[in-house]
């Protein structure tokens, strides 16, 4: 039997494109949802980074923004999903809320060292621009120094977005039915595992294309105007 | 408008500035001249507290800058700032570089700010560049935007930090004509400069900053025609 009509029989007759379209649905959920909370994070640990290097008040902040970057750099991303799942939200089977949390956390630790090489970037007469205007530290931040920070870094935060896609394949081991335990599902279930798996890794695959595709119209768009090399 | 009294500014050992003192009035025009690493610059940056000075006192308005409970930025709206690098916002357009700091601190309607906008960018003639990126100017239309755009905020006093220094020679003459309407207008201004012709003609008060002191001041026909000191003999030796 060629591969289409196996493929045919399996997810159309059999009716497990039903289960693929929940797997694909949630990885999508999962990596968006700790897209949006990493670069939070990462933000927030950045800008405090940022400022907190010549401001003695803010060293027990900048310290614990060290730690939180070190520990979660430290442990190995399904490790850490254990961890939440198993001890400290033990009570919540709510998997994909939990995961979305933890590969959250664990993707503003990086996107908090992208985000401040990013600040560090920008000159440093942007600064002293925005406050020889009369802005507050905040004010030029929003308005002067994360804008320019945030185009320098676009490409790594792709990066880190297509590596985080990468790493929810990840969540099936706290029950949670992804793109990837939805695969290995159909193969349990059918004992075909070249059909359901190859499937798997080609959305991945196109998914990422389309990621990078994604990137350049950005990249292009952003820098219509600005005299760095167009790539 | 700002009294000066015995402003020091020391960086690790050094000492960049030794006690400075100085009384700019409203609608003066001062120039400080001085070799480099005189701490002209360094002088001038203090005025605003960009750079923190390490002792002494800036009484602008009444108040004392040094003062800790101060609302710096409230007072940093009334005095504008032009650097030696420009330093437009390069993400913005022109306008947007004019009107982003008004909008957001005077609370002034969109309206309002780009109406501003356009008149100042009219009186330097650069109306029609009004939506360009600062990278599509030549650098004295940059820095002539970036005089704009301080004085968008309608500050009681202008601060230049050798605006001329990185421009091309032939765009140096366009930037010191919008400052000489400037002063002509009436604008306080505080100039670090290299350009001993603008200060021999614009200024009223010359200052001469070696070694991070004031080593002579006067009249820009004390300081080019009758200098006293040694130091400002040779220094305009040297320059002129």
């Amino acid at each position: 039997m060629s591969f289409f009509t196996k493929f045919q029989e399996i997810f159309i007759e059999k009716g497990y494109y039903n289960l693929m379209l929940e797997g694909f649905k949630n990885t999508l959920i999962i990596t968006l949802g700790a897209l949006v909370i990493g670069l939070v994070i990462g933000t927030i640990v950045a800008v405090i980074k940022y400022f907190g290097e010549d401001s003695k008040p803010m060293k027990p902040l900048v310290w614990l923004c060290d730690l939180y970057t070190t520990v979660v750099r430290g442990i190995p991303v399904v490790v850490l999903l254990l961890i939440f799942f198993f001890v400290v939200f033990a009570k919540s089977s709510n998997g994909i809320a939990i995961a979305t949390l933890t590969f959250g956390i664990n993707s503003g630790a990086y996107m908090a060292e992208l985000v401040r090489s990013g600040l560090n970037a920008v000159n440093i007469g942007q600064m002293e621009a925005g406050r020889s205007l009369g802005m507050s530290k905040m004010q030029t931040m929003r308005k002067i120094i994360l804008p320019q920070a945030i185009r320098y870094i676009l490409p790594a935060i792709f990066n880190e977005l297509i590596a985080l896609l990468k790493e929810t394949s990840v969540a099936g081991y706290v029950t949670v039915v992804d793109l990837t335990r939805a695969g290995n599902l159909v193969r349990n279930n059918t004992y075909n595992a070249v059909v359901p798996l190859t499937l798997v890794a080609v959305v991945y695959l196109v998914l990422v294309i389309l990621l990078t595709r994604l990137l350049k119209v950005l990249e292009r768009r952003l820098s219509v105007n600005d005299r760095r090399r167009k790539s | 408008m700002i009294d000066v009294v015995n402003l020091e500014k020391h960086f690790g050992g050094e000492n960049v500035l030794n006690g400075i003192n100085v009384t700019i009035n409203k609608g003066d025009v001062v120039c400080v001249i001085g070799p480099s690493g005189s701490g002209k610059s360094t002088f001038l940056r203090c005025l605003n507290m960009l750079e923190k000075p390490t002792g002494g006192s800036i009484i602008f308005e009444g108040d004392n800058l040094m003062d800790k409970h101060i609302d710096l930025n409230a007072h940093r709206q009334k005095m504008g700032m032009v650097f030696q690098q420009f330093n437009l916002f390069p993400h913005m357009t022109i306008m947007e570089n004019l009107t982003t700091a008004p909008m957001m601190l005077k609370k002034m309607s969109k309206d309002d700010a780009q109406k501003k906008a356009l008149e100042l960018l009219e009186r330097v003639g650069l109306a029609d560049r009004a939506s360009d990126r600062p990278s599509q100017l030549s650098g004295g239309q940059q820095q002539r935007v970036a005089i704009c755009r301080a004085l968008c905020m309608e500050p009681d006093v202008m601060l230049f930090d050798e605006p001329t220094s990185a421009l091309d020679p032939e765009m140096v003459g366009e930037v010191l004509d919008v400052m000489k309407e400037l002063a002509k207008a009436g604008m306080t201004m505080v100039v670090v400069t290299h350009e001993m012709g603008f200060a021999r003609e614009v200024s009223n008060r010359v200052i001469f900053l070696d070694d991070g002191v004031i080593a002579e001041e006067g009249t820009p026909d004390e300081i080019f025609n009758h200098p006293q000191s040694e130091r400002l003999q040779s220094f305009l030796a040297k320059v002129l």
